[in-house]
């Protein structure tokens, strides 16, 4: 591949990419993320090039596998350019039906998308819902290019930030356009880019490192990786930026080897820019030299702290260390060291181009652009979102997410990460932005929003994100380590129904130690769980202490499976299935669960049909006593004989 | 070295750059406690217990002394009813494993803590990793470390140099705040020195 070594060499790339491809020609893009890939995606792939030969339209159309473009509840996508028509769920068995339609410019109707609620068909990409209310200035681009390919990336501009800053902009002038855009860190902190940046710049000592942290790790966060996977040249331009403005040399990728599709993506993305004079010595002939460097990391979710990140970067055990130096300005090594997530760097070369007054177009007063979401847990259109700040949580979760499927009521939604909290429905109008969201008791974090239904226990949502930080704490401190293994202790004994009066004060106490004496932001926000599930759901944590009762019928321990003999049509189905035999009853008789047996494991519940209904939840209440056994005989009038 | 001014509970304290609150806070004879700290050793911040309110500004923050580098004009109180509140919980949290070490008993003491708040879980190890960083800071052998981590994180020494190193140094079991006797039992153990009797070379 030739060295492009100016940014007229640049433009004449890029146009002559663009020049070799007809636009009218058709282009099947089918979803390669990890999500797609999951259902099956690669099948599809390899369905849609064997069916290309088969009908021998290799010179006609064109196949791309793209990053992921979001909607990954209804994977394998596929979408056909130049229309842009978005087909779901496509199986291999779909493809020859597909290119035939390709061929003949027709739609396959059953495939594309239909509006659960209205029966509406969607044939085009950005008709479907869950896309129109999104603004996906980052994600869009995945859906667009082969992450493999750098030409992809050239093709819709890439690079050309990166040209403007190393020709027309000076090192100043860079730092002063991503302040003025408030652009802030996407990875959890929200502390404003552009004065982390100044700071390390400011810094006198002369070596200077710029660091992604793709050590994305909060439980069904997957931001960062559809990113990386999708798009990485976006970051690595970013983080190159980044580099001119502190004035780094050496950057690095901070990767979780989790993300075996980021990693590959990322690495090969490294090698074309350098072979391309993107990257390394003399960059675009600016004289700028920039190498990158990938470092897997080795599975510890405190690695996404930055102080813990740079010690494990150093090759040591992955520990936070004490701040009070900011690591902007003592960082790996003792370095200055800018370290923002994935999502950060890939807006910065968006800001360049576009200006800082076309980013704070999107937004809250200081909450500025937008933000990728994962939206997953009890709701419909399960997926990656791109919304701008600002947007009410209700729209998100009803608008682009489709409300909680099952008829079920929402309750609340997790945002943040274990660092966060749960936000009820009382503020389902709440604008979603760094303060706000802080102010609810939650926060933003990297934008990890997991939405809970009726049927879920706040206690035991609490409960499973402090077993999560317990196990990931590094235990290094005694508030995070010690703290938060008692706070678990009781959180469990709360959920057995062992809970005691004076428990919650205890949590509370135990909570302040952890906010105010803990080493990092691990343990510092770790009681966050809690303390917001307390403060909107008190209720239920008195329930489970006094009454043993789980309002929401979810707390193994708490509850009974009770089949009411009123309601019982004696039709063997869950005593057939009960994995333990606890389920007495036959052909015509009134079947009852034997409580000792029981296991709760709830398919008794699932599978009675719903037309009887008969099988019931109870909690706090005692379990009424079985029908006498001669008692037991179904009367079956009016249905035969 | 230039000279910062500072105040420690209210009394004028000069220091040099550089230095931690805690180490200007012990050259003015000012006392804060400490179950992790070693002036051989660099700062570490593990155990909190030093935990101190600093002004700066106006604004008030709870940081570890050990670990805060001094600046002009800070105010450092190092007991306030939110301090005494924090070092208490943590002493009853470390009593929760070695219930009987004297140094904790003796804080215990002070900050009224109730070494019986937690349900005991004995391993006397309270993971200060003094050892373990005495053995590579200043001895620079290596032969004990962390494994694991969180609740599960343990000290260990690495047999093949333990085998080497420790018996002629041992100079890690006085400095245990719990009971110096763990570092050799766990020395003892990771050695296998059971069928072996411990005085012959």
């Amino acid at each position: 591949m030739p060295r492009i070594n100016s940014p007229e060499d640049l433009e004449k790339v890029r146009q002559e990419i663009l020049a070799a491809r007809d636009p009218g020609r058709p282009c099947i893009s089918i979803c390669a993320g990890t999500g797609c890939l999951a259902s099956g995606a690669g099948e599809v792939i390899a369905a849609f090039k064997a069916e290309i030969e088969k009908q021998d339209l290799q010179a006609e159309v064109n196949t791309r596998e793209t990053g992921c473009p979001g909607f990954c509840e209804r994977g394998p996508v596929v979408v056909i350019y130049p229309e842009e028509i978005c087909y779901l769920q496509v199986r291999p068995e779909d493809v020859p039906e597909i290119v035939s339609a390709v061929k003949e410019k027709k739609v396959v109707e059953r495939l594309v998308y239909v509006d659960p609620a209205t029966g509406e068909k969607a044939i085009l990409e950005a008709d479907i819902p869950f896309y129109k209310h999104q603004v996906r200035n980052l994600i869009g681009s995945n859906i667009r290019i082969d992450p493999k390919r750098i030409e992809d990336y050239l093709a819709i501009g890439g690079y050309s930030a990166l040209a403007r800053v190393l020709f027309r902009m000076s090192a100043g002038e860079v730092l002063s356009e991503v302040k003025k855009s408030n652009l802030r860190g996407r990875g959890g902190g929200g502390f404003p880019t552009g004065r982390k940046w100044e700071e390390s710049r400011n810094a006198p000592d002369p070596i200077k490192y710029v660091i992604v942290n793709a050590d994305e790790g909060d439980p069904g966060a997957f931001m960062d990786r559809a990113l990386l996977e999708g798009n990485p040249h976006s970051t690595l331009e970013g983080l190159t930026i980044g580099a001119y403005a502190v004035g780094a040399r050496e950057g690095y990728i901070y990767v979780r080897q989790e993300y075996p599709l980021a990693v590959e993506n990322v690495i090969i993305a490294i090698k074309q820019a350098e072979e391309r004079g993107l990257l390394g010595k003399d960059i675009l002939g600016s004289g700028f030299d920039f190498t990158v460097k990938v470092h897997k990391g080795a599975g510890a979710f405190v690695c996404g702290e930055s102080s813990a990140l740079m010690t494990a970067l150093e090759g040591r055990a992955g520990e936070p260390r004490p701040k009070y130096i900011h690591t902007a300005v003592k960082g790996v090594w003792d370095h200055p060291s800018v370290l923002n997530n994935v999502e950060t760097w890939a807006n910065v070369p968006l800001i360049i181009n576009k200006g800082a007054g076309w980013f704070m177009q999107f937004g809250t007063e200081r909450s500025k652009g937008t933000k990728i979401f994962s939206l997953v847990g009890k709701i419909t259109n399960t997926g990656l979102v791109e919304v701008p700040m600002g947007i009410a949580l209700r729209d998100v979760i009803y608008k682009i997410g489709g409300g909680i499927p099952g008829g079920k009521r929402f309750k609340a939604v997790q945002t943040g990460g274990p660092s966060g909290g749960c936000i009820p429905e009382s503020l389902l109008d709440l604008e979603v932005g760094f303060d706000e969201l802080s102010r609810a008791g939650s926060m933003m974090g990297s934008g990890g929003m997991i939405v809970m239904d009726e049927d879920t226990c706040m206690v035991d949502v609490a409960r499973y994100f402090l077993n999560f930080l317990t196990d990931e704490s590094c235990g290094k401190c005694v508030p995070c380590r010690e703290g938060i293994r008692q706070m678990l202790k009781l959180l469990d004994n709360i959920v057995k129904g062992k809970g005691k009066e004076g428990d919650i004060e205890l949590l509370e106490a135990l909570s302040e130690t952890a906010i105010d004496a803990s080493l990092c932001a691990l343990g510092k926000t770790a009681p966050n769980p809690f303390l917001s599930t307390l403060k909107y759901f008190r209720e239920e944590y008195e329930a489970h202490i006094r009454q043993k009762r789980c309002p929401a019928l979810s707390c193994k321990e708490l509850i009974a499976y009770h089949i009411e003999p009123e309601k019982c049509r004696a039709c063997m189905i869950c005593a057939k299935q009960c994995p333990v035999n606890a389920i007495a009853g036959g052909k015509n008789l009134i079947h009852v669960i034997d409580q000792e047996k029981c296991t709760k494991c709830g398919t008794c519940f699932e599978v009675c049909p719903a037309r009887f209904g008969a099988v019931r939840k109870l909690s706090g209440e005692p379990v009424p006593a079985p029908i006498p056994e001669d008692a037991r005989a179904v009367s079956r009038k009016g249905k035969e004989t | 070295m230039s000279e910062i001014l500072l105040q420690i509970d209210g009394r004028e304290v000069r220091a040099k750059a550089g230095m931690t609150v805690l180490e200007a806070a012990q050259r003015a004879g000012i006392a804060i406690p400490t179950l992790c700290h070693h002036e051989k050793l660099e700062p570490y911040g593990g155990c909190r217990l030093c935990t101190v309110e600093a002004e700066v500004r106006g604004w008030t923050k709870l940081v570890a002394a050990c670990c805060y580098p001094v600046e002009s004009d800070l105010v450092v109180r190092t007991r306030s009813e939110k301090v005494d509140r924090i070092r208490r919980m943590i002493l009853e949290l470390l009593m929760a494993h070695a219930p009987d070490a004297f140094a904790l008993q003796d804080l215990a003491k002070e900050y009224g803590a109730d070494r019986d708040r937690f349900e005991k879980e004995a391993s006397f190890c309270i993971h200060c990793g003094l050892c373990v960083r005495y053995c590579a800071e200043v001895k620079k052998a290596n032969a004990v470390g962390f494994i694991d981590r969180g609740t599960r994180r343990e000290i260990c020494f690495v047999p093949e140099i333990a085998a080497k190193e420790c018996w002629q140094c041992k100079e890690c079991f006085p400095l245990c705040p719990t009971e110096a006797l763990q570092a050799a039992y766990v020395l003892t153990e990771a050695l296998n020195l059971k069928n072996r009797p411990l005085s012959s070379k």
